[in-house]
């Protein structure tokens, strides 16, 4: 019982951990339609770009994080310009093209990671890394504790954002219809092109998250593409909360899971509740029906 | 249409032939190894292309169905000693049947949607084979060949000879389906399904039979993997290139027509073999991005649809 009851603790902190690094996809596949599977391989390379700066500068994990957060809304924004001028504009499966492109992108990223860092798992350092908070017999490591907090923030920030701000406003808006928005004079693609900006720049913090959280890898994104997708289509496309509670479920499935089963089931839970939410409920748990 | 068709089965009996004659002559065993490989891509580019080609139905299982054909063999292999011909039926039968479950699964999904849940599918069936301690497991299984049958004097030329075999049967296929009702049904559901089904297209027997055929040739296509490398184990078997290479090299050759994916994968599969041996796979992988993102921005259409646009170019010069 006591294994079970920690199970969920540590699950929930995970989870949270898990809806940081969606929310990115949550606006870019959940609210733009953008099939952007190379959202893990632009997470990893965040992470390792915050190695780079912890590595050869001593910068904080969580401040390089920030630091690099401008820097990756610029990358989003040339992406999505890349994207639009070659597949949305030209119209006719635009879906199916674009998810080959992005895992075009996606091993490009890859390989450049292992030409650059090599095959190597890498860690950061911090003061609260490898620490652990006892309360009674349990023991939570500081990490998740950081990642929870950092994610919580995030996800009430970008929550607040879309549904407080003009330009927040705007990007659902666009999700909801872009003609209506082209009628009120307003530029639909300028705006998409900010939302996809945001979605990236979050990857920044998410990023730094997933390094403080466990050690990364070249090849950790492919794992990251079902835990990411499983999180935004489960919160029903483009739902911010929906992604919190979403990854707390994943979260809560996949340390139970862990304990009881062993660690080589872990793989299969995200890809095995994703595929059994698109075929019972492809809408998603707090979905906007189509 | 006659012409075409003695032409076609005339060329490949003489690529047959031809390999035939390459086990004969070349003691050399590099180039069987090496070959054997673009033969294998071409099965897999051209399996795809009948559901993703044809339909539209981007089917990113590809290594699914590639690793469950691997662990049909092993496991045929090591409880009942199959022989090679078994090991190939009997992955092509188990292909079919998850090309079915597959084609149901296009019932309530399209699109992007489709594309993930096969990604998923392949993931939860590797994490299946990486728990199942018969066939090795995570750690992988080593596999002894047997005795090779005349007229071979070598296990991988024989591979090799078997490969080309499948070769030609995948083509013959595809370029069936292509030219015939299933062909233009399927082209008809591609463009608008709903509209397909309306003017009596049956459409859900169509992506079934397309879904049945590539499955089947697929897991076909993996089964001599096995012995091939005479190792198998889940990790290298599901592996995402393959589903990833095999759609650049159908999108690389174009889809539109039986050739396209063949031209691809020999272009691609010969570019890999040289750029594995002469530089390092990691190099190969990013040629593999690089390639995929240059076409699909640059060339839809692919290798066939330049080709074709340069014809008509130069006929409408003549005009």
């Amino acid at each position: 019982m006591d294994l079970l009851r920690d199970a969920v603790l540590i699950g929930v902190l995970l989870g949270c951990f898990y809806a940081a690094v969606s929310l990115g996809l949550s606006i870019s596949f959940g609210l733009l339609d953008v099939p952007h599977v190379a959202h893990p391989a632009f997470l990893v390379l965040a992470s390792y770009t915050v190695f780079f700066l912890n590595e050869n500068y001593g910068i904080d994990p969580l401040l390089a994080g920030l630091l690099v957060t401008p820097l990756f809304f610029l990358l989003g924004l040339a992406v999505y310009r890349l994207y639009y001028e070659t597949f949305e504009k030209r119209g006719s499966d635009a879906g199916v093209r674009g998810i080959a492109f992005f895992f075009g992108v996606a091993f490009i990223i890859e390989v450049l990671i292992i030409l650059h860092f090599g095959v190597d798992q890498r860690s950061v350092t911090a003061t609260y890394v490898g620490k652990a908070w006892r309360i009674g017999d349990m023991r939570i490591p500081f990490r998740l504790v950081v990642a929870f907090v950092v994610a919580a923030a995030l996800t009430i920030l970008l929550t607040l954002y879309l549904s407080r701000t003009f330009m927040g406003r705007a990007i659902r808006a666009v999700a909801q219809d872009q003609e209506a928005l082209r009628l009120m004079g307003a530029n639909p693609i300028r705006i998409k092109q900010w939302a996809f900006g945001i979605a990236t720049g979050v990857l920044g913090i998410a990023g730094a998250l997933l390094i403080i959280v466990a050690p990364v890898e070249p090849t950790l994104d492919r794992t990251y593409i079902g835990r990411t997708f499983c999180v935004v289509v489960m919160a029903g496309l483009g739902s911010m909360t929906g992604t919190l509670v979403a990854a707390i479920i994943l979260g809560v499935a996949e340390t139970i899971v862990l304990t009881l089963f062993g660690a080589s089931w872990a793989p299969a839970i995200s890809f095995g509740m994703l595929l059994g939410v698109l075929a019972v409920r492809p809408q998603g748990l707090f979905g906007r029906l189509s | 249409m006659k012409r075409n068709g003695s032409f076609f089965w005339i060329g490949a009996t003489v690529f047959l032939a031809a390999a035939l004659l390459m086990t004969q002559i070349i003691g050399n065993q590099y180039p069987f190894f090496a070959c054997y490989v673009i033969l294998q891509f071409i099965v897999l580019a051209v399996a795809w292309s009948i559901l993703g080609g044809y339909a539209g139905y981007v089917n990113f299982g590809t290594s699914a169905f590639f690793g469950v054909g691997v662990y049909t063999a092993v496991f045929l292999f090591k409880a009942f000693g199959a022989p090679l011909a078994a090991q190939i039926a009997a992955a092509a039968a188990v292909g079919a049947l998850m090309g079915f479950a597959l084609g149901l699964l296009t019932l309530r999904m399209q699109g992007i949607f489709f594309s993930i849940a096969t990604i998923a599918l392949t993931i939860v069936i590797e994490t299946s084979i990486t728990n199942w301690r018969y066939v090795g497991g995570a750690a992988g299984i080593q596999m002894q060949r047997p005795v090779v049958t005349e007229p071979f004097n070598n296990y991988v030329q024989m591979l090799f000879f078997v490969q080309a075999l499948l070769v030609v049967l995948a083509v013959a296929i595809s370029r069936y389906i292509q030219n015939s009702w299933i062909g233009r049904g399927l082209q008809a559901l591609k463009d608008d399904e709903l509209a397909a089904e309306c003017t009596g297209v049956p459409t859900l027997r169509l992506k079934l039979l397309a879904c049945v055929i590539s499955g089947a040739l697929m897991c076909a296509a993996g089964a001599p993997a096995a012995m091939y490398l005479q190792y198998a184990d889940p990790s290298s078997a599901f592996n995402l290139n393959y589903s990833v290479s095999v759609l650049a090299m159908s999108l690389i050759g174009g889809t539109a027509h039986w050739a396209g994916p063949v031209v691809g994968a020999i272009l691609l599969g010969t570019t890999q073999q040289l750029l594995t041996v002469t530089i390092s796979s990691e190099v190969n992988v990013l040629v593999l991005g690089v390639m995929l993102v240059l076409f699909v921005v640059a060339a839809p259409e692919g290798v066939i649809g330049l080709i074709r646009r340069v014809r008509r170019n130069r006929n409408e010069g003549k005009a």
